[in-house]
């Protein structure tokens, strides 16, 4: 077998933007600190895909962890990225952990819809509650690092001190889920996949690989969410609605389940595109959207990734 | 009492809307396995042909009671228009892919109807009440229910019996539920299925498309209707088994009267409860209410 170098390639590159994040203009660091997180969630979505299941509820997970933020902020005035982050992916675990017992025995549209239901029933309590600021949401402030606050009141030295935790929290997660998808377990999700019955006959656990796989996608979405949140400074309900949700599994499809690095790389290419058709062509963009997603199910079945790498075309 | 009849009118009320919206879905995802999210386009085109058609209408002062052929006619002619674009155009390429990138192409053809809504009609709002004012009001029990809405339940009543008769009593109703069953061992059979399939998604996108154009005398017509009418669609569709025009109407009515005694009686559960319901009714019954058992293959 061939070594993977993916992982040397994904800390190469991101090393390289952690570095040059300085040099480019703030907005370009938030579409970074954006970009890298919503790819986290979409991480996640590739891990569940690659057992053919696609959640269109991920957007419960991505603000369930932006409301962890910004609840623990409320209750306790806590703004430390690390113990935040760490916050929000226990609240999405264990909120998987509890709904996959359930979700775990749904294949197909059936996992599609049952999971859409419970992001759109966490939409419906949120734009209830008076308390968190109903539809308006509410802000939260500035993150600190371990007590630590770069460039104190500017705002930029903060965005690039993000920008660089986010970096290392999306190395880590394809760590993981690179570690994951290589071991015995990760490899019988594409088996199962393939033939359920056969890998339940082989003496493996379906319903335990998927639960698996959920809980750590949900994770993933959870950080997403809490990166997202601390950096734009403001959570609302439109988080958990299910077009955010439409929109992880369009750029999941984007990427392509090939790499652990797809999704990141799907996921700056979406960002760019909806900041620069939202400037130009603010009535069509998603009309532009629509043809790109078209496109590439029609031509790119294993998403953009597959430009790059041949190989990745004959999976 | 008097709230009881609210609920039970509103309720049922609601659930002929939703049935209305939820229908042509169903009948497209039973036949052809597509689960259509394009269905929330059909319904803003719908709506917006329909208020667009009744502005000019009544501009013209043609006869107020031949508003209600405005609305029928604009389904029809966006359901055939949209319906056979997409179908022959696009989805007929795609029968070969996973269930899930049938329904993500369906979804890229919803993003690029909603902008399409915006070029044609831009972003003002359209407003189309005449037909709906045009009928007046009838007391139940005290309270005022305005007629339009009743006359919905009796819409929806037709559209689910004419549905259940050609599927039960007509020779294209056997043929239709043959491919619903077995669409292989109908090909074998000489049904020609792609053109079931065509006619299928054109009824079921002029299905959609009514659903907008009689909503769209009791709302104010504005961009984005269709997002939400989608997911609710679907919320009726996966509760009553997909594919299953008596579960559509199950799933409706449940939905319906639920939501209503939400709205009257626990206003703060009112967004999810339709939600609520669906998480419960997939926890007891995995498939949905009316499904058929689904065969294992080793």
């Amino acid at each position: 077998m061939k070594r993977d170098r993916t992982m040397a390639c994904i800390a190469v590159v991101l090393i390289a933007l952690a570095v040059g994040a300085p040099l480019v203009p703030s907005w370009v660091v938030f579409i970074g600190i954006i970009s890298l997180a919503k790819g986290l969630v979409v991480l996640g979505l590739l891990v569940l895909w690659r057992t053919g299941l696609v959640s269109f509820g991920q957007s419960l997970y991505y603000a369930l962890g932006a409301y962890a933020v910004g609840l623990a902020y409320r209750h306790t005035g806590l703004t430390d990225a690390f113990v935040a982050v760490a916050l929000a992916a226990a609240v999405a675990g264990v909120v998987a952990f509890v709904l996959g017992f359930l979700l775990a025995g749904y294949r197909d549209l059936f996992f599609a819809m049952l999971s859409l239901a419970f992001a759109m029933i966490l939409y419906g309590v949120l734009v209830k509650s008076e308390t968190l600021g109903s539809t308006d949401g509410f802000a939260i402030p500035v993150p600190t690092f371990a007590g630590f606050k770069p460039g104190g009141a500017d705002a930029q030295g903060n965005q690039i001190m993000l920008f660089v935790f986010t970096a290392i929290c999306t190395f880590a997660a394809c760590y993981v889920a690179q570690r994951y998808l290589a071991s015995t377990a990760g490899h019988l999700t594409t088996a199962i996949r393939d033939n359920e019955i056969r890998v339940e006959y082989l003496g493996y656990s379906v319903k335990r690989a998927i639960h698996t796989k959920y809980v750590l996608a949900a994770m993933f979405a959870g950080i997403g969410g809490a990166l997202v949140s601390m950096s734009v400074g403001h959570i609302d309900p439109e988080m958990a609605y299910w077009t955010t949700a439409g929109e992880f599994v369009f750029v999941a499809i984007l990427s392509g389940p090939a790499s652990v690095a797809a999704p990141f790389v799907g996921s700056i290419l979406f960002e760019l595109t909806r900041s620069y058709a939202m400037e130009y062509t603010p009535h069509t963009w998603h009309l532009v959207l629509g043809a790109a997603l078209l496109i590439v199910i029609m031509f790119l079945p294993n998403g953009l990734w597959s430009l790059f790498r041949k190989s990745a075309r004959a999976t | 009492m008097l709230t009881l009849v609210a609920i039970s009118v509103d309720g049922l009320v609601y659930a002929a809307w939703l049935f209305l919206v939820a229908v042509g879905l169903t009948l497209i995802l039973g036949v052809m396995r597509v689960l259509n999210v394009a269905h929330g386009g059909f319904y803003s085109f719908g709506a917006y042909t329909a208020a667009w058609g009744i502005g000019i209408y009544f501009d013209r002062g043609w006869p107020a009671a031949g508003s209600f052929f405005v609305l029928a006619a604009a389904a029809i002619a966006v359901g055939l228009m949209l319906g056979l674009l997409i179908e022959r155009g696009l989805l007929r390429w795609m029968y070969d892919r996973d269930e899930v990138i049938i329904a993500l192409v369906t979804y890229a053809v919803f993003l690029i109807l909603e902008d399409a809504v915006l070029l044609v009609w831009g972003v003002d709002p359209y407003f189309a009440y005449q037909p709906s004012t045009l009928l007046g009001n009838t007391d139940i029990a005290t309270l005022p229910f305005p007629n339009y809405d009743l006359a919905l339940i009796a819409l929806a009543l037709i559209v689910g019996g004419i549905l259940w008769w050609v599927l039960t009593f007509t020779h294209r109703g056997k043929i239709l539920l043959a491919v619903i069953h077995d669409r292989e061992m109908s090909v074998f059979l000489g049904i020609n299925v792609p053109r079931v399939f065509t006619v299928t998604f054109v009824i079921g996108a002029m299905l959609g498309a009514l659903g907008g154009a009689v909503t769209a005398p009791i709302i104010s017509v504005t961009p984005g209707i269709g997002v939400e009418v989608i997911v609710l669609a679907f919320a009726v569709v996966v509760i009553g088994g997909m594919g299953s025009i008596a579960g559509a109407a199950i799933g409706s009515l449940l939905v319906g009267l639920a939501h209503a005694a939400a709205v009257h009686l626990l206003p703060q559960i009112e967004l999810f409860v339709i939600y609520a319901v669906m998480s419960l009714v997939l926890a007891l019954r995995p498939r949905g209410l009316f499904s058929q058992a689904q065969m294992r293959r080793i």
